[in-house]
């Protein structure tokens, strides 16, 4: 998966979470949570679709390497590069 | 429908013993993962204490009394829309004690102003006091208890207190010398929007949550009680139902967590770092409830939909805790609560601990419970004056009650004080395997908690299946 890739795919889990979720304002380099109001329960749900989706397993203690878009594709991009 | 037990196979990815709502929600979320999900139930109805029952025309709710506007989205994701769509506000929820007497919609804007105009309180304070609750989390500092809480904020102020406390207690059985992010956490789910609840009753809840777990693919059994969960090398391996093993490399308990580990499990798996912990367990107080159902044609005013009631004349948790507690909540269902069913129904619900009921001998329990009744009947006369005309149906439920029907150790209808948490949370972590789901730690407790709770346990469910 490209970077772009990554990106595509964690908005597209983010809009089955929120489906009101704006997309047009938000700041790739800064958390999500604060710009979309996501909760805990929902990065969740993101680590589950992961794991579904492409087999992910996230560790709790990464889970923090998922708070903005630009730390998601960083930490994303070795994991899917053959995805 | 559910099936009998002869209708389950030999092996599944998971099997989820007891069908409480946490029950339920992992038994849908490891479903909707890929797995194979055998969910067994001991008694022919499912929900756990999400429960109701019938009489002579009438339905009573027994956890059914109103739930944080969370449970829109929590049911929306991890439920169905139809089951998010019934969800709506209950309105009116009434004090009335010594102290004050007053109706609110219970959120953060009319408590602000509830606060400010009637309890004189500074505004600054109340904006203080809400960014405090709500910047709680469950891993916070716990050693602040809610009493010290209140007396920071609102220093000599019972009747404060009382109006802050006293739904938390009769929603999940803390009181003043708990941990006060267990207070915080839960008052701040209730501020955010005020108090919701189901169209259509539990009933149809239940009901909506079997037909999408059939048709994602769960088998669902009931009268089917687990004798034991089946441990071999450390790890688990199924379960022994009805003296027949079913094999699962998984098996998540929806029993409570002190009957897991005693009961299901056995000492015998665990460490002795591990029983340390789970002896420390404090169960939490369990409840009494009278349920009043009205004549066909009967009707009763609407004077609000929950009613927190007291005579006492201060808030003290031991008070509500008493056998013969002046303390109890009114939970009117009114024909709006079940479209098409016209009738009212009112449960009263009062705290109680499970051995002032159990020391009884048979003769004295049933006194008690008909003083328990005729008490309520005079509390109930005070707001629908003349309504005793009006019953045709008159039942009580005691701790023992709870017991009988949810297997829960003493009863318990509000799981573990803060400790369970961590011992249910690391479970899995002692015998791989095995996991718990269901009210612990006071704050994964109530209908929303439930069902949150059953969602982060299947996350590690999902993620071990997919190791092994």
């Amino acid at each position: 998966m490209t970077r772009d890739d990554i990106k595509d795919l964690i908005l597209e889990i983010i809009k089955d979470i929120d489906e009101d979720a704006d997309f047009d304002t938000l700041q790739s380099d800064q958390p999500l949570r604060d710009q979309l109001d996501l909760d805990s329960m929902d990065f969740l749900d993101i680590v589950m679709e992961l794991r579904k989706r492409h087999k992910l397993q996230i560790p709790e203690e990464d889970y923090p390497q998922l708070a903005s878009l630009d730390s998601c594709v960083n930490y994303l991009e070795p994991l899917l590069k053959n995805a | 429908m559910p099936f009998s037990l002869n209708k389950a196979a030999d092996s599944y990815d998971v099997i989820v013993i007891g069908s409480g709502l946490g029950g339920l929600t992992t038994a849908k979320r490891l479903s909707y993962c890929g797995h194979k999900v055998l969910l067994l139930e001991f008694h022919h109805q499912l929900g756990g204490l999400a429960t109701w029952f019938k009489r002579k025309g009438h339905i009573f709710d027994i956890s059914l009394h109103g739930f944080p506007y969370g449970m829109v989205k929590t049911c929306r994701k991890y439920w169905t829309k139809e089951i998010t769509e019934s969800i709506v506000q209950l309105k009116d929820i009434v004090f009335d004690n010594p102290q004050f007497s007053l109706k609110t919609t219970f959120d953060r804007v009319d408590f602000t102003a509830l606060l400010n105009k009637k309890f004189k309180i500074p505004q600054t304070t109340i904006d203080r006091f809400f960014a405090t609750v709500a910047g709680m989390n469950f891993y916070d500092d716990q050693s602040m208890t809610t009493r010290e809480l209140f007396e920071e904020f609102f220093p000599g102020r019972t009747d404060v207190h009382r109006l802050l406390m006293e739904p938390i207690t009769y929603a999940n059985g803390s009181t003043l010398d708990d941990p006060a992010i267990t207070y915080g956490i839960v008052f701040s789910n209730f501020m955010n929007k005020g108090v919701f609840t189901f169209e259509g009753g539990t009933d149809k809840l239940i009901q909506m949550m079997t037909e999408d777990l059939e048709k994602n693919g769960v088998m669902i059994c009931t009268n089917a009680k687990v004798d034991r969960i089946l441990v071999e090398k450390g790890k688990v391996r199924g379960v022994e139902v009805n003296g027949r093993a079913i094999t699962a490399p998984a098996v998540v308990s929806n029993s409570g967590i002190t009957n897991t580990i005693y009961n299901l499990a056995g000492r015998d798996v665990f460490s002795g770092d591990f029983l340390e912990k789970a002896d420390a367990i404090r169960v939490n107080n369990s409840s009494c409830q009278v349920y009043i159902g009205l004549k066909k044609d009967a009707a009763i005013e609407d004077k609000g939909d929950l009613l927190f009631t007291s005579t006492a004349p201060v808030f003290d948790s031991s008070e509500l805790l008493d056998m013969h507690t002046r303390s109890k909540t009114f939970s009117v269902y009114y024909p709006k609560t079940r479209p098409g069913h016209d009738r009212y129904a009112i449960v009263a619900s009062m705290n109680s601990r499970y051995d002032d009921w159990n020391s009884l001998s048979p003769a004295a329990y049933e006194t008690e419970k008909q003083a328990l009744i005729e008490r309520t009947l005079v509390d109930l006369n005070r707001y629908f004056p003349g309504v005793n005309e009006k019953i045709d149906w008159l039942e009580a439920a005691t701790p023992k009650t709870f017991n009988r029907y949810t297997l829960h150790t003493h009863g318990t209808s509000f799981g573990t004080k803060f400790e369970g948490l961590a011992v249910s949370r690391s479970i899995f972590k002692e015998v791989p395997g095995l996991f718990h789901v269901g009210s612990v730690g006071i704050i994964m407790s109530g209908w929303l908690g439930a069902i949150n709770y059953g969602v982060i346990v299947s996350n590690d469910v999902d993620s071990y299946i997919r190791s092994v």
